[in-house]
């Protein structure tokens, strides 16, 4: 548990220096401040909740890695459209408490393109990962549910950030 | 069953756990958003915050899974009173983890951001910062899991579909909320020494 631990911890650790690359940014824009956790964790958990999904069909036996398996299509479908329904609301709840909090600087409109141009860019790199992590574990005869999970929702939490960064010099 | 099926499914379920922790998630950013003036004051604080909430969620997830697969195998009775050896040993081997985690990704910052010549506060400041936070953090969240995984199951609920969901939400909430009294608390310590 300990060694994957560090390892997963200096993952963070690098996703934290894309962080401290915009600091000046997200100093100036609390909006965009707010914006870090719920990214992150948002994106961890479409990855999780996918690998979830699919370590258990996979025990089942219901899963083949066959991009016209019903299975595996409605589920990266699914974690598309949670994403389109779920990054909005990230973006107006954003803007709207730290409206009250500490002043709006950016326009509501802005943060909610911001929200969700990451948010679908992470829906499709989420199902990316995921199916690739879980096709390999597979391929290694390890168990999806011990390896995916850990794997997918921290390399997510990496991805949102960098998605995030990049998101922000695009349309800021 | 069709892909159209398959997805109406997922997405139905995954809604109301995505929004709990969507609450969670926005809680935690307004906290964050509103200690800009502790990031500026502590350089490399905000390289470090990933890395801290993450931890929680790595170790809090973790230690729900076992109580919870414990809890399955009749190994732990679901009380939190008396004192179950196999529980107390898993808890504290939760927060270990989570403190030397924690010193871990401070000293990890320290380093890098040293080396990379960026400005960096003191590694004493940032050890104890880190430390402190997952201390406090570590203490509430393990007492959240396991009343609400013990809760749960005592409701005929499988707390391993619990857990997921509540450490998500209360790790980021806690872990900000904690990082925030950590920065102060060691601020002014380090005024008065």
């Amino acid at each position: 548990m300990l060694p994957i631990l560090l390892v997963l911890t200096l993952v963070e650790v690098g996703s934290g220096l894309v962080l401290g690359r915009f600091e000046t940014q997200l100093l100036q824009y609390p909006t965009l401040l707010a914006l870090v956790p719920v990214t992150i964790g948002t994106a961890g958990n479409l990855g999780s909740i996918l690998a979830a999904r699919l370590s258990t069909a996979f025990h089942l036996g219901t899963l083949s890695f066959d991009p016209r398996d019903e299975n595996l299509a409605g589920n990266a479908l699914a974690t598309f459209a949670l994403a389109v329904s779920i990054f909005p609301v990230v973006g107006v709840g954003a803007w709207g408490l730290t409206a009250l909090v500490s002043g709006a600087q950016l326009a509501p409109q802005t943060v909610v393109a911001i929200s969700l141009a990451s948010g679908i860019a992470l829906a499709i790199l989420a199902i990316a990962v995921t199916v690739a992590v879980t096709y390999v574990a597979y391929r290694f005869r390890l168990d999806p549910d011990d390896v995916v999970i850990p794997i997918v929702t921290n390399t997510c939490d990496v991805l949102g950030v960098v998605v995030l960064f990049a998101t922000v010099q695009l349309l800021l | 069953m069709t892909v159209r099926d398959a997805a109406r499914e997922a997405y139905r379920e995954a809604l109301p756990a995505l929004a709990a922790s969507l609450v969670g998630g926005l809680i935690a950013g307004v906290v964050l958003s509103g200690m800009r003036a502790e990031l500026r004051d502590v350089s490399g604080l905000l390289v470090l915050v990933p890395a801290l909430l993450a931890t929680r969620g790595n170790v809090y997830g973790s230690l729900g899974a076992r109580i919870s697969t414990a809890l399955h195998q009749g190994l732990v009775e679901p009380r939190v009173r008396g004192g179950d050896e196999r529980l107390k040993s898993a808890v504290a081997a939760a927060l270990a983890n989570g403190l030397l985690a924690s010193a871990f990704a401070a000293v990890a910052v320290f380093t890098i951001l040293s080396l990379l010549g960026s400005s960096v506060a003191p590694l004493p400041v940032l050890v104890a910062i880190a430390l402190l936070a997952g201390l406090l953090s570590g203490v509430a969240l393990s007492a959240v899991v396991v009343t609400a995984v013990f809760a749960g199951y005592r409701r005929g609920r499988d707390p391993d579909t619990l857990v997921g969901p509540l450490v998500t939400t209360t790790g980021d909430v806690f872990g900000v909320f904690f990082l925030l009294a950590a920065v102060r608390i060691v601020l002014a310590l380090a005024e008065v020494i």
